[in-house]
Protein backbone atom coordinates (compact mmCIF):
# COMPACT_ATOMS: atom_id res chain seq x y z
CA UNK A 1 0.00 0.00 0.00
CA UNK A 2 1.54 3.33 -0.99
CA UNK A 3 2.38 5.83 1.72
CA UNK A 4 0.08 8.50 0.39
CA UNK A 5 -3.03 6.38 -0.20
CA UNK A 6 -5.03 8.22 2.47
CA UNK A 7 -4.33 11.55 0.79
CA UNK A 8 -5.35 10.15 -2.58
CA UNK A 9 -8.70 9.02 -1.20
CA UNK A 10 -9.23 12.46 0.34
CA UNK A 11 -8.40 14.12 -2.99
CA UNK A 12 -10.86 11.75 -4.68
CA UNK A 13 -13.58 12.89 -2.29
CA UNK A 14 -12.66 16.51 -2.93
CA UNK A 15 -12.96 15.99 -6.68
CA UNK A 16 -16.40 14.40 -6.26
CA UNK A 17 -17.48 17.56 -4.46
CA UNK A 18 -15.88 19.78 -7.11
CA UNK A 19 -17.64 17.89 -9.91
CA UNK A 20 -21.01 18.35 -8.23
CA UNK A 21 -20.37 22.08 -7.82
CA UNK A 22 -19.42 22.50 -11.49
CA UNK A 23 -21.80 20.11 -13.21
CA UNK A 24 -25.09 20.45 -11.35
CA UNK A 25 -27.32 23.41 -12.00
CA UNK A 26 -29.54 22.83 -8.97
CA UNK A 27 -28.47 25.22 -6.21
CA UNK A 28 -29.16 22.78 -3.37
CA UNK A 29 -26.97 20.18 -5.08
CA UNK A 30 -24.24 22.78 -5.42
CA UNK A 31 -24.37 23.37 -1.67
CA UNK A 32 -24.17 19.61 -1.05
CA UNK A 33 -21.12 19.49 -3.34
CA UNK A 34 -19.51 22.35 -1.44
CA UNK A 35 -20.16 20.52 1.84
CA UNK A 36 -18.48 17.40 0.47
CA UNK A 37 -15.44 19.45 -0.55
CA UNK A 38 -15.43 21.03 2.89
CA UNK A 39 -15.45 17.63 4.58
CA UNK A 40 -12.55 16.48 2.41
CA UNK A 41 -10.50 19.50 3.53
CA UNK A 42 -11.33 18.66 7.14
CA UNK A 43 -10.10 15.12 6.56
CA UNK A 44 -6.92 16.39 4.89
CA UNK A 45 -6.10 18.48 7.94
CA UNK A 46 -6.84 15.70 10.38
CA UNK A 47 -4.83 13.32 8.19
CA UNK A 48 -1.83 15.63 8.39
CA UNK A 49 -2.17 15.69 12.17
CA UNK A 50 -2.31 11.91 12.42
CA UNK A 51 0.75 10.09 13.79
CA UNK A 52 0.92 6.35 13.56
CA UNK A 53 0.73 4.86 17.05
CA UNK A 54 -0.12 8.21 18.61
CA UNK A 55 -2.89 8.63 21.17
CA UNK A 56 -5.67 11.23 21.30
CA UNK A 57 -4.15 14.47 22.60
CA UNK A 58 -5.39 14.26 26.17
CA UNK A 59 -2.35 14.18 28.42
CA UNK A 60 -1.95 11.33 30.87
CA UNK A 61 1.10 9.99 32.64
CA UNK A 62 1.51 6.76 30.68
CA UNK A 63 1.29 7.96 27.07
CA UNK A 64 4.37 9.17 25.21
CA UNK A 65 3.17 9.84 21.66
CA UNK A 66 0.15 11.98 20.83
CA UNK A 67 -1.37 13.00 17.52
CA UNK A 68 -0.93 16.65 16.55
CA UNK A 69 -3.61 18.72 18.35
CA UNK A 70 -3.35 21.88 16.24
CA UNK A 71 -5.29 20.63 13.17
CA UNK A 72 -7.93 19.27 15.55
CA UNK A 73 -8.49 22.74 16.99
CA UNK A 74 -8.68 24.38 13.57
CA UNK A 75 -11.12 21.82 12.19
CA UNK A 76 -13.30 21.61 15.28
CA UNK A 77 -14.19 25.27 15.00
CA UNK A 78 -14.38 25.06 11.20
CA UNK A 79 -17.07 22.35 11.40
CA UNK A 80 -19.40 24.51 13.47
CA UNK A 81 -18.64 27.61 11.39
CA UNK A 82 -19.28 25.43 8.31
CA UNK A 83 -22.79 24.49 9.39
CA UNK A 84 -23.56 28.12 10.20
CA UNK A 85 -22.48 29.24 6.73
CA UNK A 86 -24.35 26.36 5.07
CA UNK A 87 -27.46 27.51 6.94
CA UNK A 88 -26.90 31.00 5.55
CA UNK A 89 -26.55 29.62 2.01
CA UNK A 90 -29.72 27.56 2.38
CA UNK A 91 -31.60 30.61 3.64
CA UNK A 92 -30.44 32.46 0.52
CA UNK A 93 -31.69 29.59 -1.65
CA UNK A 94 -35.09 29.73 0.04
CA UNK A 95 -35.29 33.43 -0.72
CA UNK A 96 -34.20 32.88 -4.32
CA UNK A 97 -36.92 30.28 -4.71
CA UNK A 98 -39.51 32.65 -3.28
CA UNK A 99 -38.44 35.49 -5.50
CA UNK A 100 -37.96 33.65 -8.80
CA UNK A 101 -39.89 30.39 -8.38
CA UNK A 102 -36.89 28.26 -9.30
CA UNK A 103 -33.55 27.10 -7.95
CA UNK A 104 -32.17 25.83 -11.27
CA UNK A 105 -29.28 27.96 -12.43
CA UNK A 106 -30.26 27.99 -16.13
CA UNK A 107 -33.84 29.04 -15.44
CA UNK A 108 -32.57 31.79 -13.17
CA UNK A 109 -30.27 33.03 -15.94
CA UNK A 110 -33.12 32.96 -18.47
CA UNK A 111 -35.38 34.88 -16.10
CA UNK A 112 -32.70 37.53 -15.61
CA UNK A 113 -32.35 37.85 -19.39
CA UNK A 114 -36.07 38.46 -19.89
CA UNK A 115 -36.46 41.27 -17.39
CA UNK B 1 -9.23 6.18 13.29
CA UNK B 2 -7.09 9.29 13.16
CA UNK B 3 -7.02 9.90 16.93
CA UNK B 4 -9.06 13.07 16.72
CA UNK B 5 -11.71 12.51 19.36
CA UNK B 6 -12.80 16.12 19.68
CA UNK B 7 -13.27 16.57 15.94
CA UNK B 8 -15.15 13.27 15.60
CA UNK B 9 -17.41 14.35 18.40
CA UNK B 10 -18.21 17.68 16.77
CA UNK B 11 -18.79 16.19 13.35
CA UNK B 12 -21.09 13.53 14.85
CA UNK B 13 -23.13 16.17 16.64
CA UNK B 14 -23.31 18.53 13.66
CA UNK B 15 -23.33 16.21 10.67
CA UNK B 16 -25.74 13.60 11.97
CA UNK B 17 -28.30 16.07 13.16
CA UNK B 18 -28.49 19.70 12.27
CA UNK B 19 -27.03 19.89 8.76
CA UNK B 20 -29.26 17.05 7.50
CA UNK B 21 -32.32 18.65 9.05
CA UNK B 22 -31.58 22.04 7.52
CA UNK B 23 -31.10 20.48 4.08
CA UNK B 24 -34.38 18.57 4.34
CA UNK B 25 -36.18 21.69 5.49
CA UNK B 26 -34.83 23.61 2.51
CA UNK B 27 -35.94 20.87 0.17
CA UNK B 28 -39.41 20.99 1.69
CA UNK B 29 -39.48 24.76 1.30
CA UNK B 30 -38.29 24.80 -2.29
CA UNK B 31 -38.97 21.82 -4.51
CA UNK B 32 -38.64 18.11 -4.12
CA UNK B 33 -37.33 17.23 -7.56
CA UNK B 34 -34.35 18.60 -9.40
CA UNK B 35 -34.57 19.19 -13.10
CA UNK B 36 -33.05 16.10 -14.71
CA UNK B 37 -29.60 16.63 -16.18
CA UNK B 38 -29.67 16.20 -19.93
CA UNK B 39 -26.27 14.63 -20.41
CA UNK B 40 -22.97 14.06 -18.72
CA UNK B 41 -20.91 17.17 -18.42
CA UNK B 42 -17.67 16.05 -20.08
CA UNK B 43 -16.01 19.44 -19.69
CA UNK B 44 -16.56 19.40 -15.93
CA UNK B 45 -15.39 15.80 -15.75
CA UNK B 46 -12.15 16.59 -17.54
CA UNK B 47 -11.48 19.69 -15.41
CA UNK B 48 -12.05 17.63 -12.28
CA UNK B 49 -9.82 14.76 -13.46
CA UNK B 50 -6.96 17.08 -14.39
CA UNK B 51 -7.20 18.91 -11.07
CA UNK B 52 -7.31 15.61 -9.21
CA UNK B 53 -4.27 14.27 -11.05
CA UNK B 54 -2.31 17.45 -10.33
CA UNK B 55 -3.20 17.26 -6.64
CA UNK B 56 -2.23 13.58 -6.47
CA UNK B 57 1.06 14.44 -8.20
CA UNK B 58 1.53 17.06 -5.48
CA UNK B 59 1.13 14.50 -2.68
CA UNK B 60 4.41 12.92 -3.80
CA UNK B 61 6.19 15.70 -1.93
CA UNK B 62 4.17 15.28 1.26
CA UNK B 63 5.71 13.38 4.17
CA UNK B 64 4.36 9.82 4.48
CA UNK B 65 0.90 9.50 6.01
CA UNK B 66 1.17 9.02 9.78
CA UNK B 67 4.92 9.58 10.02
CA UNK B 68 5.98 11.06 13.33
CA UNK B 69 8.83 13.17 11.95
CA UNK B 70 6.76 15.23 9.52
CA UNK B 71 7.57 18.96 9.76
CA UNK B 72 4.03 19.70 10.98
CA UNK B 73 4.73 17.91 14.26
CA UNK B 74 8.09 19.46 15.08
CA UNK B 75 7.44 22.99 16.24
CA UNK B 76 4.35 24.35 17.98
CA UNK B 77 2.55 21.11 18.64
CA UNK B 78 5.53 19.68 20.50
CA UNK B 79 5.53 22.79 22.69
CA UNK B 80 1.79 22.55 23.35
CA UNK B 81 1.92 18.85 24.19
CA UNK B 82 4.81 19.42 26.56
CA UNK B 83 3.78 22.63 28.28
CA UNK B 84 0.00 22.95 28.17
CA UNK B 85 -0.73 21.00 31.36
CA UNK B 86 1.93 22.94 33.22
CA UNK B 87 0.72 26.29 31.92
CA UNK B 88 -3.05 25.88 31.85
CA UNK B 89 -3.80 22.86 34.03
CA UNK B 90 -6.03 21.39 31.32
CA UNK B 91 -5.17 17.81 30.25
CA UNK B 92 -7.13 18.04 26.99
CA UNK B 93 -4.60 19.81 24.77
CA UNK B 94 -7.26 20.56 22.16
CA UNK B 95 -9.30 22.51 24.70
CA UNK B 96 -6.21 24.29 26.00
CA UNK B 97 -5.20 25.47 22.52
CA UNK B 98 -8.77 26.29 21.49
CA UNK B 99 -9.63 28.41 24.49
CA UNK B 100 -6.30 29.73 25.68
CA UNK B 101 -3.41 29.72 23.21
CA UNK B 102 -5.64 30.45 20.22
CA UNK B 103 -8.37 32.18 22.20
CA UNK B 104 -8.53 35.20 19.92
CA UNK B 105 -8.96 33.00 16.85
CA UNK B 106 -11.80 31.09 18.52
CA UNK B 107 -13.49 34.36 19.42
CA UNK B 108 -13.40 35.31 15.75
CA UNK B 109 -14.94 31.97 14.79
CA UNK B 110 -17.68 32.53 17.34
CA UNK B 111 -18.38 35.95 15.85
CA UNK B 112 -18.63 34.33 12.39
CA UNK B 113 -21.23 31.90 13.72
CA UNK B 114 -23.12 34.79 15.29
CA UNK B 115 -23.04 36.83 12.08
CA UNK B 116 -24.19 33.84 10.01
CA UNK B 117 -27.08 33.46 12.47
CA UNK B 118 -27.95 37.14 12.10
CA UNK B 119 -27.78 36.71 8.32
CA UNK B 120 -30.22 33.79 8.38
CA UNK B 121 -32.59 35.81 10.55
CA UNK B 122 -32.50 38.83 8.30
CA UNK B 123 -33.09 36.63 5.25
CA UNK B 124 -35.91 34.35 6.34
CA UNK B 125 -37.28 35.68 9.61
CA UNK B 126 -41.00 36.35 9.12
CA UNK B 127 -41.73 39.99 8.43
CA UNK B 128 -45.04 41.68 9.01
CA UNK B 129 -46.38 40.97 5.52
CA UNK B 130 -45.40 37.30 5.56
CA UNK B 131 -47.38 35.57 8.30
CA UNK B 132 -45.73 32.49 9.75
CA UNK B 133 -47.95 29.47 9.69
CA UNK B 134 -47.90 26.34 11.78
CA UNK B 135 -48.90 23.44 9.63
CA UNK B 136 -50.05 20.36 11.52
CA UNK B 137 -47.27 17.83 11.12
CA UNK B 138 -48.07 14.13 11.08
CA UNK B 139 -45.44 13.61 13.75
CA UNK B 140 -47.70 15.15 16.39
CA UNK B 141 -49.84 12.02 16.40
CA UNK B 142 -47.08 9.50 17.10
CA UNK B 143 -47.58 8.78 20.79
CA UNK B 144 -44.60 6.43 21.08
CA UNK B 145 -42.21 8.96 19.54
CA UNK B 146 -43.51 11.72 21.77
CA UNK B 147 -43.19 9.69 24.99
CA UNK B 148 -39.72 8.35 24.13
CA UNK B 149 -38.43 11.76 23.10
CA UNK B 150 -39.78 13.24 26.32
CA UNK B 151 -37.70 10.71 28.20
CA UNK B 152 -34.64 11.35 26.03
CA UNK B 153 -34.63 15.13 26.11
CA UNK B 154 -33.47 15.63 29.72
CA UNK B 155 -30.74 13.03 29.12
CA UNK B 156 -29.54 14.84 26.00
CA UNK B 157 -29.45 18.14 27.88
CA UNK B 158 -27.64 16.54 30.80
CA UNK B 159 -25.11 15.05 28.38
CA UNK B 160 -24.63 18.45 26.77
CA UNK B 161 -23.85 19.98 30.16
CA UNK B 162 -21.44 17.12 30.90
CA UNK B 163 -19.67 17.72 27.58
CA UNK B 164 -19.55 21.44 28.34
CA UNK B 165 -18.05 21.19 31.80
CA UNK B 166 -15.92 18.08 31.29
CA UNK B 167 -14.28 19.40 28.12
CA UNK B 168 -11.12 20.19 30.10
CA UNK B 169 -10.50 16.55 30.91
CA UNK B 170 -12.10 14.54 28.13
CA UNK B 171 -13.16 15.17 24.57
CA UNK B 172 -15.69 17.95 24.44
CA UNK B 173 -16.13 21.65 24.98
CA UNK B 174 -18.37 24.55 24.17
CA UNK B 175 -18.85 23.89 20.45
CA UNK B 176 -19.95 20.29 20.90
CA UNK B 177 -22.05 21.05 23.97
CA UNK B 178 -23.82 23.90 22.22
CA UNK B 179 -24.78 21.74 19.27
CA UNK B 180 -25.92 18.84 21.47
CA UNK B 181 -28.00 21.16 23.64
CA UNK B 182 -29.56 22.68 20.56
CA UNK B 183 -30.42 19.23 19.22
CA UNK B 184 -32.53 18.56 22.33
CA UNK B 185 -34.62 21.68 21.64
CA UNK B 186 -34.76 20.81 17.94
CA UNK B 187 -36.06 17.33 18.75
CA UNK B 188 -38.75 18.99 20.83
CA UNK B 189 -39.58 21.33 17.98
CA UNK B 190 -39.88 18.48 15.48
CA UNK B 191 -42.26 16.45 17.62
CA UNK B 192 -44.30 19.13 19.34
CA UNK B 193 -44.16 21.92 16.81
CA UNK B 194 -42.13 25.14 16.67
CA UNK B 195 -44.77 26.97 18.68
CA UNK B 196 -44.13 24.68 21.65
CA UNK B 197 -40.37 25.07 21.24
CA UNK B 198 -40.76 28.85 21.19
CA UNK B 199 -42.44 28.79 24.59
CA UNK B 200 -39.18 27.28 25.89
CA UNK B 201 -36.71 29.26 23.81
CA UNK B 202 -38.56 32.36 22.71
CA UNK B 203 -37.11 34.60 20.02
CA UNK B 204 -36.15 37.12 22.66
CA UNK B 205 -34.30 34.51 24.71
CA UNK B 206 -32.31 33.09 21.80
CA UNK B 207 -31.43 36.58 20.60
CA UNK B 208 -30.19 37.65 24.01
CA UNK B 209 -28.34 34.38 24.66
CA UNK B 210 -26.55 34.49 21.29
CA UNK B 211 -25.24 37.96 22.07
CA UNK B 212 -24.55 37.13 25.72
CA UNK B 213 -22.20 34.26 24.82
CA UNK B 214 -19.94 36.53 22.78
CA UNK B 215 -20.19 39.19 25.47
CA UNK B 216 -19.03 36.67 28.06
CA UNK B 217 -16.12 35.68 25.83
CA UNK B 218 -15.01 39.23 25.08
CA UNK B 219 -15.74 40.27 28.66
CA UNK B 220 -13.29 37.65 29.90
CA UNK B 221 -10.72 39.16 27.55
CA UNK B 222 -11.38 42.69 28.78
CA UNK B 223 -11.29 41.56 32.41
CA UNK B 224 -7.76 40.28 31.78
CA UNK B 225 -6.91 43.64 30.23
CA UNK B 226 -8.28 45.57 33.21
CA UNK B 227 -6.06 43.47 35.47
CA UNK B 228 -2.99 44.54 33.54
CA UNK B 229 -2.59 41.73 31.02
CA UNK B 230 -3.14 41.47 27.30
CA UNK B 231 -6.59 40.78 25.79
CA UNK B 232 -7.63 37.21 26.69
CA UNK B 233 -4.47 36.65 28.75
CA UNK B 234 -6.20 34.64 31.46
CA UNK B 235 -3.13 34.56 33.70
CA UNK B 236 -4.13 38.01 34.89
CA UNK B 237 -7.61 36.96 36.01
CA UNK B 238 -6.28 36.57 39.55
CA UNK B 239 -4.88 33.86 41.79
CA UNK B 240 -2.37 31.23 40.72
CA UNK B 241 -1.51 31.02 37.02
CA UNK B 242 -3.05 27.57 36.59
CA UNK B 243 -6.30 28.34 38.39
CA UNK B 244 -6.62 31.66 36.55
CA UNK B 245 -6.09 29.90 33.22
CA UNK B 246 -8.71 27.27 34.12
CA UNK B 247 -11.17 29.98 35.10
CA UNK B 248 -10.59 31.81 31.82
CA UNK B 249 -10.97 28.62 29.77
CA UNK B 250 -14.13 27.76 31.67
CA UNK B 251 -15.68 31.17 31.01
CA UNK B 252 -14.88 31.37 27.31
CA UNK B 253 -16.02 27.77 26.71
CA UNK B 254 -19.27 28.68 28.45
CA UNK B 255 -19.60 31.69 26.17
CA UNK B 256 -18.99 29.50 23.12
CA UNK B 257 -21.56 26.95 24.28
CA UNK B 258 -24.26 29.54 24.93
CA UNK B 259 -23.84 31.33 21.61
CA UNK B 260 -23.61 28.14 19.53
CA UNK B 261 -26.70 26.64 21.19
CA UNK B 262 -28.73 29.82 20.80
CA UNK B 263 -27.76 30.37 17.15
CA UNK B 264 -28.44 26.73 16.20
CA UNK B 265 -31.84 26.67 17.90
CA UNK B 266 -32.89 29.98 16.39
CA UNK B 267 -31.71 29.08 12.89
CA UNK B 268 -33.60 25.80 13.00
CA UNK B 269 -36.76 27.46 14.30
CA UNK B 270 -36.62 30.02 11.52
CA UNK B 271 -36.28 27.27 8.91
CA UNK B 272 -39.07 25.33 10.60
CA UNK B 273 -41.53 28.21 10.67
CA UNK B 274 -40.93 29.53 7.20
CA UNK B 275 -44.17 29.10 5.29
CA UNK B 276 -44.07 27.61 1.80
CA UNK B 277 -44.73 30.61 -0.39
CA UNK B 278 -46.35 30.00 -3.74
CA UNK B 279 -45.59 32.64 -6.31
CA UNK B 280 -48.59 34.38 -7.79
CA UNK B 281 -48.74 33.47 -11.45
CA UNK B 282 -47.86 36.49 -13.55
CA UNK B 283 -50.38 37.46 -16.19
CA UNK B 284 -49.81 39.40 -19.38
CA UNK B 285 -49.34 43.08 -18.69
CA UNK B 286 -48.51 42.68 -14.98
CA UNK B 287 -45.02 44.05 -15.38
Amino acid sequence: MPDQLAYWLIIGLMMVGLYIVIAHANLIKKIIGLSIMQVSVFMLYIGIGYIEGGAIPIIDAKTVLYSNPIPHVLILTAIVVGIATVALALALIIRINEAFGTIEEEELAEGAGEQ
Amino acid sequence: MMDAADVAFTEAAVGAGISTLLLLKTLALTRRYAKPQKRRNWLALSVVSVTGCLLIYGTADLPAYGSADAPAHQHLSAYYLEKSVEETGVPNVVTAILASYRGFDTMGELVVIFIAGVGVLSLISPTSNVKSTTSGSFLYEHTVLRIVSKMLMPLIMMFALYVQFHGDYGPGGGFQAGVIFASAIILYSILFGPEAARTVMSDRVTRLLAAFGILLYAGTGFAAMLNGGAFLDYTYLGGQQVSAQMLGIFLVELGVGITVAAVMVRVFLEFDQRPVIKLPVLKEGDL
